[in-house]
């Protein structure tokens, strides 16, 4: 096992685990809460592999062992692996469905109804994608309407396909079922809950 | 290595351990995803009994820090024993700061209220909720309450209001008053005087609302929808009294009647505290008007 990654190899986690998740908690509940806002998050750990930093703080804050994990093969390297194992815990699955949050790159998208998007009695059993992008902020802006957004709200993501946008119309018109999303690009996250309805 | 901060308190920061606040995040992550749908969460024990705001307090136990000013009301007061204890528990277990002045604090947990003071975006108000499920008294069963919000099958709760309205002439309930938020789920605001329902409606603070013993948490985010139901021929309305505080003489707040001596005579107060106080102070040298004695 001459290969193997020792235990030194492994990024670092939190140092003061209730503290730092607090305040990156507050961070993602602002984000969810306002959605289309871009929210910093302050003093996260330095993040592994192909992770961006936002990522893997929203990692450390919120997946533990019952939350499965899915990552797009671009994020499934040993770096990442060993990480989300050491700190987490979390289960890395390879079905889509099973994931309760899945991490991917803005250039490899896949259907969003191949996650789990929870079902009418239970819409809360749906998955959470947090999609790495170039920026947050930059490029071309679209309107986003819905429940934490006063009137409407001016977005850019960087990095997207149009087609996203189709996608998210399906995703959206499954309120209340369907999976939410977080954009995520360095420090940085702006999150999409299934009810924002976006002009494409 | 940075200094690691000693905790030389023998319980987790702010109570729960930590497994158990990303659980109850995540819960409030979807409750917020999906305004107004109750997520079943694994609600855990509190030093405290069930009706007694375990499940606000697990709310306020996953989203506290110590950067956080936490304001703690019960029916609007800030000296109850209720409020007193809740708050003396997190200045203990949280090391936050406390304050009774609405516009000061981050995050209001509160019992049976909304404070007067319009709330400012950021803020976070934390309901205790006794029954979550608006349709309870209506339909007992669990599953069946569920595919009612699921289908957004509505028509019994219509119906229990239209029969309110047959036998009283008006739609009689004043308190835990239904509402419909987002334009999809009835939800109930938790036993607080319709009079706060309007307060609920774009709120630009955040709401969340906890039920420890049915171990339900739900959400309304800022600037969403909440109507409280009623027909087109009668509409909803909100309380109104003739009388103004005794102390402030505020005529737009919700009031409480007080008996304060044997012979019967009564006295109106604002049910808010930190309202009444804020105004005496504004408004001293006014003449408070009494309620003779009948």
């Amino acid at each position: 096992m001459s290969d193997a990654m020792g235990i030194r190899d492994i990024a670092a986690g939190f140092i003061d685990s209730p503290h730092e998740s607090q305040r990156i908690f507050r961070g993602v509940l602002e984000a969810f809460a306002h959605p289309g806002r871009v929210v910093t998050v302050v003093d996260a750990p330095a993040p592994p592999g192909a992770l961006c930093r936002a990522t893997a703080a929203f990692l450390l804050t919120l997946a533990d062992r019952d939350t499965p994990l899915w990552l797009a093969p671009e994020f499934d390297t040993p770096e990442v692996s060993d990480f989300v194992r050491f700190h987490t815990g979390a289960p890395i699955v390879g079905g889509r469905a099973e994931a309760a949050f899945a991490i991917l790159p803005h250039d490899q998208l896949l259907p969003f109804d191949t996650f789990s998007i929870g079902t009418d009695t239970y819409p809360d059993r749906s998955a959470t994608l947090v999609i790495g992008v170039p920026a947050l902020g930059v490029g071309q802006a679209r309107i986003w309407r819905g429940p934490g957004i006063d009137g409407e709200a001016s977005v850019a993501i960087a990095g997207l396909d149009p087609i996203f946008w189709l996608d998210w119309a399906a995703n959206h018109s499954l309120f209340p079922c369907g999976v939410d999303v977080v954009f995520a690009a360095g420090s940085q996250l702006v999150a999409l809950p299934r009810g924002i309805a976006v002009e494409s | 290595m940075p200094d690691i901060p000693i905790q030389e308190a023998a319980y987790n920061y702010a109570y729960l351990d930590e497994q158990t606040k990303r659980m109850i995040r995540r819960a409030i992550l979807k409750a917020v995803a999906v305004p107004g749908y109750q997520v079943p969460f694994g609600g855990r024990e509190m030093p405290l009994p069930y009706g007694w705001g375990t499940g606000g307090i697990q709310v306020t136990a996953a989203i506290i820090g110590r950067d956080d000013t936490l304001k703690v009301i019960d029916q609007g007061a800030d000296d109850t024993t209720n409020a007193v204890s809740i708050r003396r528990f997190f200045a203990r277990v949280a090391d936050v700061a406390t304050t009774t002045r609405t516009e000061e604090a981050s995050v209001i947990q509160t019992r049976h209220r909304v404070p007067e003071t319009p709330l400012k975006e950021g803020q976070i108000l934390v309901f205790q909720v006794p029954i979550p499920e608006p349709l309870r008294m209506l339909e007992p069963r669990e599953t069946e309450t569920r595919t009612l919000h699921a289908l957004s099958e509505y028509g019994v709760m219509q119906v229990s209001l239209y029969e309110s309205i047959a036998r009283h002439g008006r739609i009689a309930k004043t308190y835990n008053y239904p509402v419909m938020v987002n334009d999809r789920y009835i939800m109930s605001p938790s036993p607080i005087p319709k009079f706060d329902n309007p307060k609920l409606d774009r709120s630009p603070a955040l709401q969340l609302y906890g039920a420890g013993r049915e171990k339900r948490i739900y959400a309304v985010p800022p600037y969403t929808p909440v109507k409280s139901l009623d027909f087109d021929d009668h509409p909803f309305e909100i309380e109104t009294w003739s009388e103004s505080c005794a102390l402030c003489g505020s005529r737009e707040s919700f009031l409480d009647e007080m008996i304060v001596d044997d012979t019967g005579k009564r006295l109106f107060l604002c049910s808010d505290t930190d309202w009444c106080q804020e105004r005496q102070g504004e408004h001293q040298g006014e003449q408070p008007q009494e309620e003779p004695a009948k």
